[in-house]
């Protein structure tokens, strides 16, 4: 299926998604909500990068067809990773856009950004 | 935020960004554009609009309410799925209307467009409600019942 | 063709809905109306389906007449369908008690569209053939969701959001970098192609890591141990209507992609997913009926039992036998409607005594003994009492572990039946045995709740009635879904055609 040498540009690509997501993984284990959501949006550029990988490096012409022709002559880049990243960055802003909001509407609500001291919905605690 | 130069540049620069948006959105099917780009290119001149003469002006100029605008993209969306049923064909199918304006110029009228027609909408309107839900107040905070 | 637009109609159904009610807005009983009229529609849409594939078999529909696997397909086998004339039928139920419980506040923060979206990405999830579509109906799912968990903007709904949403936001990129991984070794990401190339795949390594991220993306949104704490720290705060759909469907779906990733996609290597799958739906039967028993908030108590619950249901698919998907197909039809209906009953019972809080509550069998009848009937079918719908689901799985010889989870499956039942009479007794603690009168007749309340919760118990007492032709159906499940090469070829 997938025939062709990896492109030498593929080793700083997975080098820098392993660097995104040691980034991110320490965004997210922090308490504080807004360095989750930072976390979040670190963590899904290197997601969509790894989908760019994963659908191989190649150094071909833009698959798009010619006005005059019904087919594109020669090797043309794979052209689905960018419609599926394309659509993941797309959710990912919606979501990250509403998760900022969310964080927004928590601080002037709740008064905090940390997820520790979020604890209205918790049963109240036991009196030692 | 108050700046002339904002503004005067806003009044040049919208309009423009609001042209390029239905160039981008004609062109779009076979070629780089489409409704969701030229939506999103629309949207940054409402939201400029929005920055430079504030919300109020935002929402005139958008007439309708910014989620009445992306439910009629999402109507229109989904009906351009439907004519395909009369032809017999799946769900989605796309199909062409070529009118002929004479001197052999010819006009693709097509379901792929009316269904960007939605995307571009529904972009325009669910984009601009996330803007006013984050310069106005948020819209969470005039209800309170218990806890 | 004509069972492929029906199929596309689940999906257009609750577009419109959603477009309708949307440009309804400003007018409430407009609204109200369109919104019940598109979930009704919906309900005989998904029937007209589920009638359709069990009498002709599986419906594959090519979108945009793209041929698979290079558009997108749909491909609905019995489960699919099954799952979503459930959908439909929570979804109907919900909308209806919705007109009781939701004032003009939450109508304003748009939770008749959200609804419809929700339904949308539910019933698209249910229908789709391929795993990016899967994706893309999931955060449909998800940010509908988002939006109806903080109708009412509470403080305790945005602290239970936040928790909701962090974590909702982690599954997602993990279910996408397994997309990203099982697109680069496969090529493909339609379910049968994958199917189809899987056992052609060199690096198995990886394709294990693969398949044991999407578990670990789906089975965050199923619910199950250990990465089910956002569910009993949410589930309780939103409005009434709201949560019985989470509590119905949302988990479901997740547990409905773990049956369709486990059966159809990755059966390479069962020795490990399996086996984990296995311990999984174990712990997670053991510690949600524990961490229910510890509760004493009528909603908190039952969002502890959807976790136990899941339990089985993942259990089933573990065992990876003909009895044990019947069992889990059976009782993913079961619970989902006895679950949402508790929701709907504790929301009444909520609103005749003035909590949810079992401390601050009781007298309802004085006052409204016959909210006691319709409690008693899915608390029964809950916790597996014959002749409801819930001994018949528990019955199957627990001999389809005997039959293999796993008698630790049989085990796990009847002891947490048996705490199930602690749980649901101690909200018997302190909910509708003991008296209020503010005295005779301060416990409401069951005249006060508003009929669109009681009707749903009435038909709901009457189908955990029906199902229980009449189950054979459910087996029937779940064993049919269960038997395709078994055989993927069926549902390759009805998607492929079976050339290439």
């Amino acid at each position: 299926m997938w025939k062709r040498a990896a492109d030498p540009m593929e080793l700083p690509l997975v080098l820098l998604i392993g660097l995104l997501t040691a980034v991110a993984t320490w965004l997210m284990l922090s308490r504080n909500l807004i360095r989750l959501l930072l976390g979040f949006g670190v963590l899904g550029n290197a997601v969509n990068l790894s989908i760019f990988v994963a659908g191989r490096l190649t150094r071909d012409t833009p698959p798009l067809v010619p006005l005059d022709a019904e087919t594109i002559a020669g090797a043309f880049a794979n052209p689905l990773p960018q419609a599926l990243v394309l659509t993941a960055i797309v959710i990912g802003f919606g979501l990250l856009a509403f998760a900022l909001v969310l964080a927004w509407v928590a601080y002037e609500r709740l008064g905090t950004v940390r997820t520790d001291e979020m604890r209205v919905a918790e049963p109240p605690e036991e009196k030692a | 935020m108050s700046s002339l130069i904002l503004r005067a540049g806003t009044r040049i620069l919208a309009p423009m960004m609001i042209m390029l948006s239905l160039f981008l959105l004609w062109r779009g099917h076979n070629l780089p554009g489409g409704g969701f780009i030229g939506g999103l290119v629309a949207t940054s001149a409402i939201a400029l609009q929005g920055i430079a003469f504030g919300p109020a002006s935002m929402r005139r100029t958008l007439v309708f309410s910014p989620a009445v605008i992306a439910g009629a993209g999402v109507l229109i969306a989904a009906l351009s799925a439907l004519p395909a049923a009369l032809a017999g064909l799946p769900f989605f199918t796309g199909l062409w209307l070529k009118l002929d304006l004479g001197n052999g110029a010819v006009l693709p009228l097509s379901t792929p467009l009316l269904f960007d027609i939605g995307v571009y909408l529904t972009v325009i309107g669910g984009v601009c409600t996330l803007i006013a839900a984050l310069e106005e107040e948020p819209a969470l905070d005039d209800v309170e019942t218990g806890g | 063709m004509m069972a492929g637009w029906l199929a596309a109609f689940v999906l257009v159904v609750p577009i419109l809905s959603t477009g309708a009610t949307t440009l309804a807005h400003g007018v409430p009983r407009l609204q109200g109306w369109l919104s019940l009229l598109g979930s009704y529609l919906l309900l005989v849409v998904s029937v007209a389906l589920l009638v359709v594939v069990l009498r002709d078999g599986m419906v594959v529909l090519q979108s945009g007449n793209w041929a698979a696997p290079f558009g997108i397909t749909f491909a609905v086998d019995s489960l699919g369908a099954v799952m979503t004339v459930i959908a439909a039928i929570t979804g109907a139920a919900c909308l209806t008690f919705g007109l009781g419980e939701i004032g003009e506040a939450e109508r304003r923060a748009w939770f008749h569209p959200l609804s419809h979206v929700l339904l949308l990405g539910v019933c698209g999830a249910f229908l789709t053939g391929d795993l990016f579509n899967l994706y893309v109906w999931f955060e449909v799912m998800l940010i509908a969701s988002f939006g109806l968990m903080t109708v009412g903007g509470t403080k305790a709904q945005i602290d239970g959001a936040v928790k909701y949403v962090a974590l909702n936001l982690v599954a997602t990129l993990m279910f996408l970098l397994a997309v990203a991984l099982i697109y680069g070794l496969t090529g493909t990401l339609n379910f049968a192609d994958i199917a189809r190339s899987v056992p052609a795949v060199s690096n198995r390594g990886l394709l294990t890591a693969a398949a044991t991220l999407l578990m670990a993306a789906f089975g965050m949104k199923a619910a199950v141990f250990p990465l089910f704490f956002w569910l009993p720290a949410a589930y309780h705060t939103p409005l009434v209507s709201v949560s019985a759909v989470f509590a119905g469907l949302l988990t479901k779906v997740g547990v409905y992609a773990l049956i369709r990733a486990f059966t159809l996609l990755f059966t390479h290597d069962p020795g490990w997913t399996h086996t984990l799958l296995l311990w999984i739906a174990g712990l997670t039967m053991v510690t949600g009926v524990l961490g229910a028993a510890a509760q004493t908030e009528m909603r908190r108590i039952l969002s502890w039992h959807i976790i136990s619950q899941i339990g089985y249901m993942v259990m089933g698919l573990a065992l990876a036998t003909p009895l044990g998907l019947i069992g889990s197909v059976f009782y993913l039809v079961h619970h989902i409607i006895v679950k949402a209906n508790l929701f709907l009953i504790a929301g009444v019972a909520a609103r005749l005594t003035g909590s949810m809080e079992l401390k601050r509550i009781g007298g309802l069998y004085r006052s409204a003994p016959w909210l006691g009848v319709l409690f008693f009937i899915p608390a029964f079918s809950l916790a597996g009492f014959p002749p409801l719908s819930g001994f018949w689901a528990k019955l199957v799985l627990v001999r389809a572990a005997l039959e293999i010889g796993s008698w630790w989870i049989a085990a796990a499956a009847l002891v947490t039946g048996l705490l199930t039942i602690y749980s649901m009479t101690k909200i018997w007794a302190e909910a509708f045995w003991k008296p209020h603690p503010a005295g005779e009168s301060a416990a409401r007749p069951l005249g006060e709740a508003p009929t669109v309340m009681l009707l749903p919760i009435s038909a709901l118990a009457a189908g955990t009635v029906v199902i229980g007492l009449f189950a054979q032709p459910f087996y029937v159906v779940a064993e049919r879904a269960a038997l395709e499940l078994l055989d993927p090469a069926s549902y390759i070829a009805a998607v492929l055609g079976g050339a290439r």
